[in-house]
């Protein structure tokens, strides 16, 4: 394990060396002096309508985490076929907002697209983990059943029940995640929380933006009063009506993505029986992969190193906050607020917050990725190193953190770590839309030229190097005989 | 179990009704955007206004909805999201070569003869000339958005010409500052040491009392060239009647309340056609932003 992390770190440092970490505003001091008056100055006020803002946000993340659940839950029953299990693996290696602006061209700015783009990726998780969940649970009640008992009647009656608690609980904890990947949405122009927030940081009205994060801490923090499971039914009817006016969706646009857009330029209406056609696409293929591939692959994969292991250090200084054999209940509250606060803000938000502070470099991608990441593995691992029992003569301060806990904890939490790695990937290449050189930024500018076809094949290529890197942490955490103690993080309830 | 079985069909059903049915108040409207260009709040507030006059002056409800990146507001034209759009030379050639018919109707009176400032921080020591500033080479520099024409497409146009070399390569560090109010910022603060705006939102801003004279100042100005207009989709006679489109157009440019046009700000709006953004898309071809 010290072998791994040792590794890890040096190669860290290395990529640390290879980036660009500049701070290049001359003046952040001010900036960030606003930006606390802003923070003890909310203005509650400033956005009209800000309670349809939060219902909306809450309205397309219930009907896209519904429908993902649902969607997963169906998938989940076929998941032995390979066919379906690498189908998931590729919607899931799709961020959201890369969803989102696939959508976009398909059905335009319609609550559609919202929709989907949070619940086809969360279909492919759900279906994963619902399988697991359920190949894992209790098969005893299965095997007194009566022989000649229907697959639905045994189903429902026999595997289903003894795994239910799981399941319910990961839903609800990816009804929070949704809630966040909600929010980020309004940022490439859907009508949630994001795209008054994106309006109120770039325009400077930081006590507007303080406001609405606010709102947003509180409703992540009240989840549990309003996310009864009686009142779901009653969401799931009203909530597809508050996700705000749209256009008609047309057939026609929807058959031009298919037939027009996505079809790499050079064999677009060309005769695919010539040799010329197939030389001109090598030529694309080639053109693209050298100066936007892999450039961004390198900036990804560096970015992604440097934030792993930033998120590891940051765990390892953070979780003692919220451990009860560090700290007394006040520390903890405190503890808890600070993790609470950092977790729910998504990458996505942080990172624009310091790059409007720091100017553009991978410095403000680096913090919020560490922070982010590392207060949700700190929150995991203080739970987790509550259970750990001590004799009660325990050494007590830096001595408790370094030779007892520590040694005790440090498996399950590289564990974590790992799994964490391409949660990490996949917001890093995202990041990219904030202007930092990652797979993201050149999918961003292809869009932004209307070259469908690039951004397809940029996308497939930001997949390909996810679905690698789960593949890679599963092996290391096989490797290091991990696999079993990270089953915690999938349902973290 | 049965909660969620009913649970779920209830949404199943809802989210069909809600998201396929048209909304018939909306299929009706006339719904038009513009290129985000600058900060939202002036945009809200211009084009607010622009939808009174012509819901005034059309008798049919016209609507304004904000986007948040050029290629947006492209994409919701060419999907037929809003029928009008007030694009700059760019993005209304982007936009007119995917939509069948579209035309350009109208300008503003300063768009045939549009210019780009490069402005830079006083720091860098350098001084405005009429020559193209060599030595900007090897400073850090920022466009506007990456589909704007002033901000991005022109600059580039005469940084390729002049310096030999794409950005990436004359300049120690290319950035994207998003709109021409943000290149301001940006430059303004150090954050870049050269920039690339719109010569109209540099105005305009000076004006508001929003630039230090001390930290930034104009540099070089690019020869003319047609920017912003209006473009109409090819098939809005059939969606809003006969002769709509020239309604629009005539609306457009006899626009004369000076509120109105000083929000753009524009002295007067101008009839406009395609062939006027030849010269844009040339270039934008040259470039290779356009294949």
């Amino acid at each position: 394990m010290l072998r791994v992390s040792g590794f890890f770190v040096a190669l860290a440092f290395a990529c640390l060396f290879a980036a660009d970490i500049s701070i290049t505003t001359l003046d952040p001091w001010t900036e960030m002096q606003r930006m606390g008056l802003g923070v003890v100055t909310p203005d509650f006020t400033a956005v009209s309508d800000i309670g349809w803002v939060l219902v909306r946000t809450v309205a397309f993340a219930f009907c896209g985490v519904a429908l993902g659940a649902v969607g997963g839950f169906l998938l989940s029953q076929l998941f032995h076929y390979g066919p379906v299990r690498w189908a998931c693996a590729f919607v899931r290696a799709i961020h959201e907002l890369f969803w989102a602006l696939i959508f976009l061209q398909m059905f335009g700015l319609t609550p559609l697209t919202g929709v989907l783009a949070i619940a086809l990726p969360y279909a492919g998780i759900c279906a994963k983990v619902y399988a697991e969940t359920l190949e894992e649970g209790d098969q005893r009640a299965v095997k007194i059943l009566a022989p000649g008992t229907d697959i639905l009647s045994a189903f429902l009656y026999a595997r289903l029940p003894g795994v239910w608690v799981h399941i319910r609980n990961y839903t609800s904890y990816r009804f929070e995640c949704g809630l966040r990947s909600s929010a980020v949405l309004g940022f490439v122009g859907l009508p949630t929380l994001g795209f008054y927030l994106e309006t109120a940081f770039s325009e400077g009205n930081y006590s507007e933006a303080a406001a609405l994060m606010i709102l947003f801490y509180i409703m992540i923090a009240s989840l549990r009063l309003w996310m009864r499971p009686k009142l779901i039914g009653l969401y799931a009817i009203v909530a597809p009506f508050f996700l705000g006016g749209g256009f008609s969706i047309e057939m026609s646009n929807i058959k031009r993505f298919f037939t027009i857009d996505i079809v790499p330029a050079p064999l677009r209406g060309e005769a695919l029986d010539s040799m010329n056609t197939w030389s001109q696409f090598a030529d694309w293929v080639w053109f693209i992969s050298v100066d936007m591939a892999v450039p961004g692959i390198i900036a990804t994969v560096l970015l992604t190193q440097i934030a792993l292991v930033g998120t590891g250090v940051l765990a390892l200084l953070m979780f003692p906050l919220i451990s009860k054999k560090f700290f007394g209940p006040v520390g903890r509250s405190i503890g808890h607020g600070f993790l609470v606060v950092v977790r729910s803000t998504p990458e996505f938000i942080l990172a624009y917050i310091f790059l409007q502070l720091w100017g553009p470099s991978m410095l403000p991608a680096i913090v919020a990725l560490a922070l982010h990441n590392g207060a949700i593995i700190g929150h995991l691992m203080g739970r987790f190193s509550d259970e750990v029992k001590l004799r009660p003569d325990h050494a007590r301060g830096q001595n408790l953190y370094g030779f007892e806990m520590l040694p005790r904890i440090y498996g399950q939490f590289l564990a974590y770590l790992f799994y964490r790695w391409e949660v990490i990937m996949r917001e890093t290449a995202i990041l990219g839309i904030l202007g930092i050189a990652t797979l993201g930024f050149f999918i961003d500018s292809a869009l932004s030229e209307i070259r469908i076809d690039r951004a397809m094949f940029l996308i497939v290529v930001t997949a390909a190097l996810n679905i690698g890197i789960d593949i890679l942490s599963r092996r290391i955490r096989r490797h290091l005989h991990l696999s079993d103690e990270a089953r915690q993080l999938k349902n973290p309830a | 179990m049965k909660s969620f079985v009913l649970f779920f069909s209830a949404l199943m059903v809802a989210s069909i009704l809600s998201t396929t049915t048209p909304q018939n108040a909306e299929a009706e409207a006339f719904v038009f955007t513009a290129i985000p260009d600058q900060n939202e709040s002036k945009l809200r507030e211009r084009f607010g206004k622009v939808a009174a006059y012509l819901s005034k002056i059309l008798g049919v409800e016209a609507k304004y909805i904000p986007v948040k990146s050029y290629s947006a507001a492209v994409t919701a034209f060419r999907n037929n999201q809003v029928q009008l759009a007030w694009f700059g030379g760019l993005s209304g050639v982007r936009a007119r070569l995917l939509v069948d018919g579209s035309q350009a109707i109208a300008q503003g009176e300063e768009d045939p003869v549009f210019e780009t400032y490069f402005i830079a921080h006083s720091s860098t020591g350098l001084k405005a000339s009429d020559a193209f500033p060599m030595d900007i080479k090897g400073k850090t520099f920022t466009f506007g958005s990456k589909g704007s024409t002033s901000g991005r497409l022109m600059p580039e146009y005469h940084i390729r010409k002049q310096l030999n070399a794409a950005p990436d390569d004359a300049f120690a560090k290319v950035g994207f500052s998003g709109n021409h109010s943000k290149t301001i910022a940006l430059v303004q603060s150090g954050a870049y040491q050269v920039g690339a705006v719109n010569f109209q939102v540099w105005l305009n801003e000076m004006k508001a009392g929003k630039i230090d004279a001390s930290k930034v100042s104009v540099i070089w100005k690019t020869p003319a060239y047609p920017d912003y207009q209006w473009s109409i989709r090819g098939d809005v006679n059939k969606q809003f009647g006969e002769g709509f489109s020239d309604r629009v157009t005539k609306a457009l440019l006899s626009m004369k309340d000076p509120g109105l046009l000083a929000a753009f700000p524009r002295k007067s709006f101008i009839p406009a056609s395609n062939a006027d953004y030849q010269p844009i898309l040339d270039v934008a071809k040259q470039i290779k932003l356009i294949d």
